[in-house]
């Protein structure tokens, strides 16, 4: 596993720790066998910090996000080890009652498809309310709500509307809307901007940054879109097959991609500035987590796949202000004679 | 209701598809008519009886009833006399066809929905309770009921009933619309005419709790699995909440739609479960009237049960509109 001693993350911003987790593993069991999206993974975010965590489609970095909550698409998944820490209690192992006073006033999510996390038959403004009430926060309630749409660029008047009577982009800012409503010290963005039409993608995501700089929330962003992170996140996780393989401040990761997996990712992305020929970015596909690869789980598909890849799991080494898990930095290290 | 749509709208929406249910009453009437020309038995003879009565008088009573006409002459008359509003002459029962249906309807709608609104409750909570827990024991039960419910008809199960409770308990009448031997006043003869509702509504209501049930329990789950009730719960509300606010708010939408369609089997059913109990209502006469060949009774029997069916449907698709933002009408 990818387990590591809980370290000062590089490049921290120094805030206190909002959110850490610890060897967190979440399972799905289904007829077909076990799977575990999420295996082993450790993170940590800062008050006032935007993380990102970013990797392809079956890469787990939503069941991540799910994970911190417990609240999962499908009722076959479970976190099974690790520790959620948010400043510094376990949600792992809190009663159903206390779990869901976190839910929405503590940490509040915001979801990739906006429309479909309405209810289709409320008005938006109820289903912000009913969060307010949920909390103790119904006294003045309306008047929240309709602060609330102002703050996220709506008119008051939004309230009063059901969901499809909206667009895409006004449901996705009554989301951000109801991520703020109980002012949480943590806010998880799963794909926000994903959903939408490019023209709105930009809108939201300035607003989504506006707003976590006003309200310096720590915002854990998870997202397969590397303009995203480039554009708002601080610190970058990215993720291949329920692991994390790297760690890195945002520039350092751009500037200088340490795993492979990482450097394909970036290599897959068009550079307007530089038009050579796309490289093929990555071969093949994501792993089927029923069975993972042994050792290193990208080495099917790394370009520069060793033989103790596939028999070793490497672990995440710490080297400048990037941490990633690969055997090659091993081996240079060990060609210049120092030690990690 | 949103901004964009009031009562108004609805209200002109209602007399819209009332004006467009007149053509749809007149064909009714058209085809009933038609098929009961078509339909084997003549009323002269069922009215002399098996008597061999003189071909003279045969003919003089079918003349006196307008029966020697040609089909299209009776139907032209027929339809005549219904927009005027008379529904004709009972042959048997030497009554006007309307104050003898009138007579009887608001026994038969005291039936039905006594049992849509038993059904209805019963289906919503057991299937509730299933759809909570599935795969459990208490889902397995409401399974087996609904499986039970579907398989039983109504009359087999009105006999079943009336022999346990009747006649072996002795617990509950075992028909009839109210006692006749006693005169009850007040309390006592609600609670008389409650007795009689009893077994009759069990009977008629079974069916329909059992498919309420099932589609409660299906609609729930699906709704369940929903991102807007991921996106809910992700707010802090409580599973009660999550249930009853977001789960069975929109899970309510089939449920209603069903309702209104059952309303019509019930019509049908409450004629079966009449005859079962001699409640005397209007699915009772309907059963003597095709014995009696009283045409004129039977036909403004359907086409009252028609009317209703088209009312039902009116207030089905106002209710769902209410219920759900996103119908436009």
């Amino acid at each position: 596993m990818t387990a590591s001693p809980p370290a000062r993350s590089p490049g921290a911003s120094g805030g206190d720790v909002v959110l850490e987790l610890r060897a967190v593993t979440t399972e799905i069991r289904s007829t077909r066998g076990r799977v575990r999206p999420v295996d082993g993974v450790s993170l940590t975010v800062h008050a006032g910090e935007v993380v990102g965590v970013v990797g392809e489609s079956g890469s787990g970095k939503s069941m991540t996000a799910f994970s911190v909550l417990q609240l999962f698409p499908t009722k076959a998944a479970r976190v099974i080890a690790g520790e959620v820490l948010l400043a510094g209690r376990d949600l792992l192992t809190l009663r159903p009652e206390a779990l869901r006073r976190v839910r929405g006033r503590e940490v509040a999510m915001i979801f990739q498809d906006a429309a479909s996390y309405l209810n289709p038959v409320l008005t938006v403004g109820a289903q912000i309310e009913q969060q307010l009430q949920a909390h103790d926060m119904a006294r003045g309630a309306q008047v929240r709500v309709a602060e609330l749409l102002r703050d996220v660029g709506l008119t008051p008047e939004v309230a009063k509307r059901y969901p499809h009577e909206l667009s895409g982009g006004q449901c996705q800012r009554v989301g951000i809307a109801s991520a703020l409503a109980c002012s949480p010290a943590l806010v998880i963005a799963d794909e926000p901007t994903t959903a939408l039409d490019v023209t709105i993608q930009a809108q939201v995501l300035r607003l989504l940054a506006r707003l976590q700089r006003e309200h310096d929330l720590a915002l854990l962003l998870i997202t397969h879109d590397l303009g995203v992170v480039a554009e708002v996140c601080d610190r970058v996780y990215v993720m291949y097959a329920g692991q994390i393989v790297e760690e890195a401040p945002v520039e350092r990761l751009f500037a200088e991609p340490q795993h492979p997996y990482t450097q394909g990712l970036l290599a897959g992305v068009l550079d307007l500035l530089d038009p050579k020929p796309i490289q093929a970015a990555i071969k093949g596909s994501v792993p089927d987590l029923r069975d993972p690869p042994s050792g290193c789980r990208f080495h099917p598909r790394c370009p520069h796949v060793m033989p103790r890849c596939s028999s070793d799991v490497p672990p995440l080494v710490l080297r400048g202000e990037t941490r990633s898990a690969c055997w090659l930095h091993d081996e240079a290290d060990a060609s210049q004679g120092t030690p990690t | 209701m949103s901004a964009g749509r009031g009562t108004k709208a609805l209200g002109a929406y209602a007399l819209e598809r009332l004006v467009n249910a007149v053509p749809l009453v007149l064909g009714v009437i058209v085809v009933n008519f038609l098929l009961i020309s078509l339909a084997p038995g003549d009323p002269v003879t069922a009215l002399i009886g098996e008597f061999p009565a003189p071909p003279e008088y045969v003919e003089r009573v079918r003349a006196q009833y307008g029966l020697d006409q040609s089909v299209p002459e009776r139907l032209a008359r027929y339809l005549g006399s219904v927009v005027r509003g008379d529904l004709g002459f009972s042959f048997a029962n030497r009554q006007p066809v309307l104050d003898l249906v009138a007579q009887r309807l608001g026994r038969t709608l005291l039936l039905m929905l006594t049992t849509v609104v038993l059904a209805t409750f019963v289906g919503v909570v057991l299937g509730v309770w299933a759809a909570r827990r599935p795969n459990s024991a208490v889902d397995g039960g409401a399974t087996g009921f609904a499986l039970a419910g579907y398989s039983i008809p109504e009359f087999w199960l009105g006999q079943i009933l009336i022999l346990v409770f009747a006649v072996w308990l002795g617990w509950l009448p075992a028909g009839g619309f109210r006692s006749i031997r006693a005169e009850y006043v007040g309390l006592d003869a609600v609670w008389d005419q409650a007795r009689h509702m009893i077994l009759p509504v069990l009977a008629l209501s079974f069916r329909y709790m059992a498919i309420t049930t099932r589609l409660t329990r299906a609609s729930l789950l699906e709704v369940m699995n929903a991102d807007y009730i991921l996106a809910a719960r992700a707010r802090g509300l409580s599973e009660r909440r999550v249930l009853w606010e977001h789960g069975l708010r929109a899970a309510a939408l089939p449920i209603i739609t069903v309702i209104g369609y059952n309303f019509s089997f019930i019509v049908a059913g409450s004629a079966l479960v009449e005859t079962v109990f001699g409640w005397p209502g209007v699915g009772r006469l309907m059963y003597d009237s095709i014995f009696t060949r009283d045409y004129p009774v039977l036909l403004g029997i359907l086409l009252l049960v028609s009317i209703t069916v088209i009312l039902v449907n009116l207030v089905t698709d106002i209710a769902y509109a209410l219920a759900d933002p996103r119908v436009r009408y």
